[in-house]
């Protein structure tokens, strides 16, 4: 059985991690590429969401790389999400695929369908012993999630261009070696170090922005075409909502992004009081932390179509005047142009420069 | 003492349009020319600078030289433009100079349209539209085409109705069914035309406008602004009056060339190449960087074989480009802190 899931950010290692203590044979997709989605737009429904296309080009290129067995997480809510696994089994199986497909529902949907799930990949897994291998392989996530937001922060303030990129994947390195609970703790300390040694400027006036929006766009950069790369790059000093281990255990204590999911919903409430499926209600929230946390701007980043976004977007200019916060919204589909989403972050960041006065700014 | 006259250039390259200005040293422009790109951005600019060197009956020393608009980095290459700027930013500093306590910019381009709020000169919000060409200038092209009307005279069909057919804008499909059924059942011809742009006014406010607070004055830019329906009917949408600035159409060349000038470069520290630039051969490739998993589009330009520049890649490695007046002064900034 060669097994894989799609391309989403830097969750292949994190699963390659996973299935190796399983002994599951874990086949990592090509990395997402414009070929990737062009199959998937190709085969994908029109009107879906680009994450559905790219899955479904990531899927193609790993069966194509001999994978035989693909995982795709499930899940319910009023977001389209917890029915793509449906429809990309009949797509690929459509075009002729031969494969086994299985669904990954949330733990809080069945602790047993949860357990048989993996118990299927790995055959005789006890309960018990696949607790304890998620658990590690859990802590180990954490440690990675952590690495990638220091790095959105010191990118800022690098003295060499593309520094922190290279360090990061020298750090990835470090970490993906890991094993024992102690090497885990050992390496996190060592790959962060790694991280914190880059040259960098701390005199420098950087902006502060906050990256808001759908679960996807915000991981996959392939999909937002390296914004927060880009970001960096131009001095920006970033921090984002989202996270994969914080949205897996979004109750542990030792959250990523900082902020508790129920603070998060405090600060949505007096604009969006319930739950609109996906990140609605969080992108909401966390722009209000981040307005009020002083930082210089917020960038909304969604898919075209995407419902529960789009709601946050029709209440984020009232966010906006409230909290006096300048909110950019960018919208992705396979058709976006890079060019286009160049040309407003610059004025945004523009925008951001002349609200500071910051002498920079000329410049 | 005779010296000669010193001057600043502002180069705005769109997909419809590509301008070019000669700004004196109080921001009046000395020279002015609008042409189309015709999808061929090194040639457009070529032929405008040597369109605006002969509308020129003195010598002018160039100062300073910015670039906007979508092809704005090809076009710093090639000239050498000390600042290369957004083409949002560009229209905002032109329109400021023009009018100085302006609070919003309607500026409506070939392929897109933008509105930009201003306070005391500063953007403090802006919109551009994304997915959709309804609201912009390449809807009304269509239906002149349609019409067989030249859309040059659009606004003075438009000035002569006084009762606009209404027509549903929000698609230039549905927009061109509509309008036919206008025609078959008698519908006069400038009420369609009048009818046409309210409803891309219509457009614009529902896809830019929405949730912000336009206040005056307002100023209309950009190629459509020429359509004086066009101004009638955003008049009429906003109450207000709507200001249509003489050189409404190279706007974003006139910011660019205000950002140049802001620089404050000393003679001879400017970048730009001269206007010989029009005589060279460019020839300009692209591969893609088989490097790592992001498969870059590199561009690369060339001058009798020699790389001038090369863009494109999101790490960096095959970045190259002369540095300009304003790298220089970015460095000098940095060193002096």
């Amino acid at each position: 059985m060669r097994v894989t899931a799609p391309q989403m950010g830097n969750l292949h290692l994190m699963l390659e991690d996973l299935f190796r203590r399983m002994g599951v044979d874990y086949v990592k997709p090509p990395p997402s590429s414009t070929r990737t989605l062009e199959l998937g737009a190709k085969y994908g429904p029109e009107f879906a969401c680009l994450p559905l296309k790219i899955n479904i080009g990531n899927f193609i290129e790993a069966l194509e790389a001999g994978a035989d067995t693909l995982v795709m997480a499930g899940g319910h809510g009023p977001c389209r999400f917890g029915y793509y696994g449906i429809v990309e089994e009949r797509i690929l199986r459509d075009l002729g695929y031969d494969f086994r497909f299985m669904m990954l529902e949330p733990f809080s949907d069945g602790a047993w369908a949860f357990y048989k799930t993996f118990e299927a990949l790995s055959p005789g897994l006890s309960i018990r012993k696949l607790w304890k291998i998620l658990k590690v392989s859990f802590a180990k996530a954490r440690a990675f999630d952590s690495l990638y937001k220091r790095a959105l922060e010191i990118r800022a303030y690098e003295v060499n261009r593309g520094d922190t990129t290279r360090a990061l994947k020298e750090a990835e390195a470090v970490m993906a070696a890991a094993d024992t609970r102690e090497e885990i703790e050992a390496a996190a300390a060592e790959s962060m170090a790694v991280i914190e040694a880059v040259d960098q400027d701390p005199g420098r006036d950087v902006l502060k922005v906050g990256i808001v929006g759908e679960f996807y766009l915000l991981l996959e950069p392939f999909s937002n075409f390296g914004l927060e790369e880009m970001l960096g790059h131009k001095g920006v000093y970033l921090e984002r909502s989202v996270w994969v281990t914080d949205w897996i255990a979004p109750h542990r204590k030792n959250i990523i992004f900082g902020y508790p999911h129920r603070l998060i919903e405090e600060k949505a409430a007096p604009y969006l009081d319930q739950n609109v499926g996906g990140e609605g209600r969080e992108t909401v929230g966390t722009t209000v932390i981040f307005a009020e946390r002083g930082f210089d701007g917020v960038i909304q980043l969604l898919p075209f179509g995407c419902m529960p976004e789009n709601i946050a977007t029709s209440i984020l200019p009232r966010v906006q005047q409230d909290h006096d916060i300048p909110v950019l919204t960018l919208t992705f589909d396979e058709q976006t142009g890079r060019a286009g989403m160049v040309t407003r972050v610059e004025a945004f960041l523009d925008l951001l420069k002349a609200r500071r006065g910051s002498r920079l700014q000329a410049v | 003492m005779e010296t000669t006259r010193k001057g600043y250039l502002g180069i705005d390259v769109g997909s419809v349009s590509t301008n070019l200005v000669i700004l004196d040293e109080h921001a009046a422009v000395v020279a002015a020319v609008y042409r189309r790109t015709q999808g061929q951005p090194i040639k457009a600019v070529q032929e405008g600078l040597r369109e605006l060197v002969s509308q020129l009956d003195e010598e002018v020393e160039i100062m300073g030289a910015g670039a906007t608009g979508s092809a704005r980095h090809l076009t710093g290459v090639i000239t050498g433009a000390d600042i290369v700027k957004n083409e949002i930013t560009a229209h905002a500093v032109a329109a400021s100079q023009v009018v100085p306590d302006v609070n919003t910019v309607l500026e409506i381009g070939g392929q897109d349209s933008k509105l930009i709020i201003l306070d005391h000169g500063i953007v403090t919000d802006f919109a551009m539209n994304s997915v959709c060409a309804a609201g912009t200038g390449s809807f009304l092209d269509h239906q002149s085409a349609r019409l067989g009307i030249p859309i040059e005279e659009f606004g003075d069909y438009a000035a002569t109705s006084d009762s606009p057919a209404h027509i549903a804008g929000r698609c230039s499909v549905f927009a061109e069914s509509d309008m036919i059924h206008k025609q078959q059942v008698g519908v006069a011809v400038e009420d369609i035309i009048y009818g046409l742009c309210h409803a891309l006014v219509r457009n614009y406010l529902n896809n830019l406008a929405k949730g912000k607070d336009l206040k005056s004055p307002i100023v209309f830019q950009g190629g459509v602004a020429a359509n004086a329906g066009m101004k009638r009917a955003f008049e009429d949408a906003l109450e207000t009056e709507v200001i249509v600035p003489a050189h409404h159409n190279v706007m974003g060349a006139i910011g660019s060339a205000i950002l140049a000038m802001e620089l404050e470069l000393e003679p001879g520290e400017s970048n730009f190449k001269g206007f010989e630039v029009s005589d060279l051969e460019y020839q300009t490739s692209s591969f893609t960087c088989k490097g790592c998993s992001n498969t870059c589009e590199v561009v690369r330009i060339k001058v009798d074989g020699k790389t001038l520049a090369r863009w494109g890649g999101r790490c960096g490695k095959w970045e190259l480009q002369d540095e300009g007046g304003v790298e220089r002064k970015r460095k000098e900034l940095l060193t002096r802190r």
